[in-house]
């Protein structure tokens, strides 16, 4: 029982993280039809740039902690955020219209750029980062196993749950998110009543890539190394949390990658860890053969 | 209807250029690859050992991204206005020389051939051009291979690289249990692989375009795991060595000679020499190469090619002309698996060694790269595109370490310059002659 309560928050807690970057393949596609196969590397790129700005503010002397997380947070936002609005803006645009496949292979050009990018600049070894946030407390305990909930682990699942009720309020109420939603609906009729379409689908990119970087920053901390590589098996399984939830449904991204977290973490906590990727690229094929919709998804028409 | 055919305005004269407008473009452009570089290319993180990490200021690298952006945008934005009206530059000499290569193609064609065939015996040939022309020409096949599936049926399949191990780990395994030979082995190794891209491909062949390359993609994943963890078999991360080299109809080349057999130098009375069986490895792959694509162009010209074809222009049309879409998908996908397996079982053969580590997601995107740089269903741009990927490197360290860097442009600025590839050829095999050109 204690086991599973932490296995439990363990779930969660990585939960929190894939749904975080499952809103930005949902979105993305939920408007522009396509998977933004990059995406993973925006990620990473955001793990990168916290980093950074740890060891700058570090350089500066900022020490009071909550001071520093509030200023790597915005800082890692913003220019993760810019690098979600460059990709659409370099890869993406030119090639609406074009054949089915084509923005799919510029991701995949794109996943490759930006990898190895970051692989020249920053070098291939594994970027160690201090612990910043330690200690926590004992939820239960039974039997001599206690269940620790990390603060840090708090913290994650707190921002991710504050972020997904600002999302959604945004998504709700201001004219953007209007916008989005009208354009997700029937892109062709919203530029017609007047949406700047281009604008939409640049801020649905700045934006995912904004929680993407949440999500690196938050990763940073967590497990305390960051590679270049780590954005590829991230999108693969906050691709799976999305398409788990259903693609194009926000709160199925957040229920996505709570699914894939606690199904890691179950996996790995009672079979066994070296297959623990294997059980979420099951879950994808099984999804996609079986319930292509996903949970929360709606059917999708075929258009000719 | 391409991007590019998009970016140019009908004709029109020559427009003065707003030099105000142009510049404001242009600095935008360089302030927000400022933006950019300032993170990762401006702080440089490095060890400075005890688990802790130091930063380094490159800010002469973003002043140099910043100005090569300003410059390349300027330069793009007149490069536009100036072609208003004109044959575009670049886009014209390519598909002159497509133009050309189709028209050509035969003769082409054969002094291909007869180069690669001469290739060995040249005076400046050694054995590193020899081993470089093996590798090109497993890249080749390999492509060739993903070309029926990506290139002539459409299906983006990102995990081709599975296949290819599925083949290797075949025929490594066949030798090390039950002491096969290479050639004994190689028909099974394209049937395991085919077997499994059939089996994979029957669930998952009905999804839409992406789904499958994410599907793919997890297989690919799949298969590289099992292959590490199943150590049992496998023999884990450190894979299977001693994997018999092939034998010229069942002559070894080796020094000494085995037991109760002739080896090739001796049987030819020549002097043994390690660059015999170089070659031969080279004109094994040269032959299961050209195998390859006398294959898929005999099978292009059958009645499941032109259904291939056609389903990858217009699914919905094929479903109403009653071809089942799964089946002739499933045997697109079983052929490109099978021909997969084929170049896995040379691979095994050639390295002695192999581990997972050879079949990663980075293998998969190279081979698709090389399909799609050369013109997805061009044999011919998979030739020049695969011994541009592989001799690259080859040009010193720095075009080494940036090999993948231009690649990766490279993908994006052909989907947006060429979607159709350098080479392109992608029109149907066969089309109605309705008395006027549809092309675009």
């Amino acid at each position: 029982m204690a086991y599973f309560l932490q296995q439990l928050i363990n779930g969660l807690t990585l939960g929190s993280i894939y749904g975080l970057i499952a809103i930005g393949y949902t979105m993305v596609y939920g408007i522009i039809g396509m998977i933004n196969f990059a995406h993973g590397e925006i990620y990473m790129i955001g793990a990168f740039i916290s980093i950074i700005a740890f060891l700058v503010l570090g350089l500066i002397g900022v020490s009071y902690v909550p001071l520093a997380l509030a200023l790597v947070l915005l800082t890692t936002m913003l220019f993760t955020a810019i690098y979600g609005w460059t990709v659409e803006r370099v890869a993406y645009r030119p090639l609406r219209g074009s054949f089915r496949l084509a923005p799919l292979i510029s991701a995949i050009g794109t996943s490759i750029f930006l990898q190895n990018y970051v692989q020249i600049l920053q070098g291939a070894r594994e970027k160690p980062m201090l612990p910043l946030i330690q200690g926590g407390f004992t939820v239960f305990e039974s039997g001599g196993f206690a269940v620790r909930l990390s603060y840090l682990q708090l913290l994650i699942m707190l921002v991710t749950l504050a972020l997904m009720a600002g999302f959604t309020t945004f998504i709700a109420t201001t004219p953007l998110g209007r916008a989005q939603r009208a354009c997700e609906q029937d892109m062709q009729m919203a530029a017609l009543l007047g949406v700047d379409v281009d604008r939409v689908i640049s801020m649905t990119f700045v934006m995912g890539a904004a929680l993407a970087a949440v999500a690196g920053l938050m990763v940073t901390l967590y497990y305390g190394v960051v590679d270049f590589f780590i954005g590829f098996l991230a999108g693969v399984k906050a691709f799976t949390a999305a398409v788990l939830g259903g693609i194009g449904s926000l709160p199925g991204a957040m229920l996505g990658g709570i699914l894939i977290g606690l199904i890691e973490a179950f996996w790995s906590g009672y079979f066994s860890v070296e297959y623990k990727d294997v059980s979420v690229f099951v879950v994808l094929i099984l999804v996609l053969v079986f319930r292509p919709t996903g949970l929360l998804g709606r059917p999708e028409l075929e258009k000719v | 209807m391409t991007a590019a055919s998009g970016l140019a305005v009908e004709d029109e004269a020559l427009v003065p250029v707003d030099w105000a407008v142009v510049l404001k473009d242009a600095v935008i452009a360089a302030l927000v690859a400022t933006l950019l570089a300032l993170p990762l290319m401006g702080l440089q993180t490095y060890d400075i050992g005890g688990g802790a990490l130091g930063i380094r200021t490159h800010f002469d690298w973003v002043a140099m991204a910043a100005a090569a952006v300003f410059t390349g945008r300027l330069a793009l934005i007149l490069q536009q206005r100036l072609r208003r009206g004109r044959e575009r530059g670049a886009e014209t000499i390519f598909a002159r020389l497509a133009a050309w290569g189709n028209r050509r193609a035969l003769p082409i064609t054969l002094v291909g051939i007869a180069f690669a065939l001469a290739l060995p015996f040249l005076p400046f040939s050694s054995r590193y051009l020899i081993d470089l022309g093996t590798t090109v020409l497993i890249y080749v096949m390999l492509g060739w291979g993903l070309n029926v599936v990506v290139g002539l049926a459409g299906l983006l399949d990102l995990g081709y690289v599975a296949f290819y191990a599925v083949g290797a780990y075949t025929f490594a395994l066949l030798a090390r249990d039950l002491g096969l030979s290479f050639w004994q082995a190689l028909p099974f190794s394209g049937l395991v692989a085919a077997s499994f891209g059939v089996i994979l491909g029957f669930p998952v062949l009905r999804l839409r375009g992406d789904y499958l390359a994410i599907v793919t993609l997890g297989f690919g994943e799949i298969i590289r795991i099992l292959l590490l963890n199943w150590s049992p078999v496998t023999g884990g991360p450190n894979g299977i060595s001693d994997i018999p080299r092939p034998s010229f109809f069942g002559l070894p080349f080796a020094r000494s000679t085995p037991e109760g057999m002739t080896t090739f130098h001796q049987f030819f009375g020549l002097d043994f020499s390690p660059a015999q069986r170089v070659t031969y490895i080279y004109f094994v792959i040269l032959a299961l190469a050209l195998v390859t694509n006398l294959f898929t162009s005999r099978l292009r010209r059958l009645p499941i090619g032109r259904a291939w074809e056609a389903l990858r222009e217009d699914e919905v049309a094929c479903r109403a002309l009653g071809i089942n879409p799964t089946n002739v998908k499933l045997s697109a996908f079983g052929i490109g698996a099978m021909l997969g397996g084929f170049a896995g079982c040379f691979f095994a053969t050639r390295q002695g060694f192999i581990s997972p580590e050879s079949f990663t997601f980075i293998e998969s995107a190279t081979i698709l790269a090389i399909v799609v740089l050369g013109g997805m269903g061009s044999q011919m741009g998979v030739v020049l595109a695969a011994i541009l990927l592989v001799t690259l490197p080859e040009f010193g360290r720095a075009f080494a370490e940036f090999r993948m860097l231009i690649f990766g442009a490279a993908m994006v600025a052909i989907m947006v310059w060429r979607p159709r590839g350098l080479l392109a050829h992608r029109e149907p095999s066969l089309r109605l002659h309705t008395g006027r050109s549809t092309a675009p």
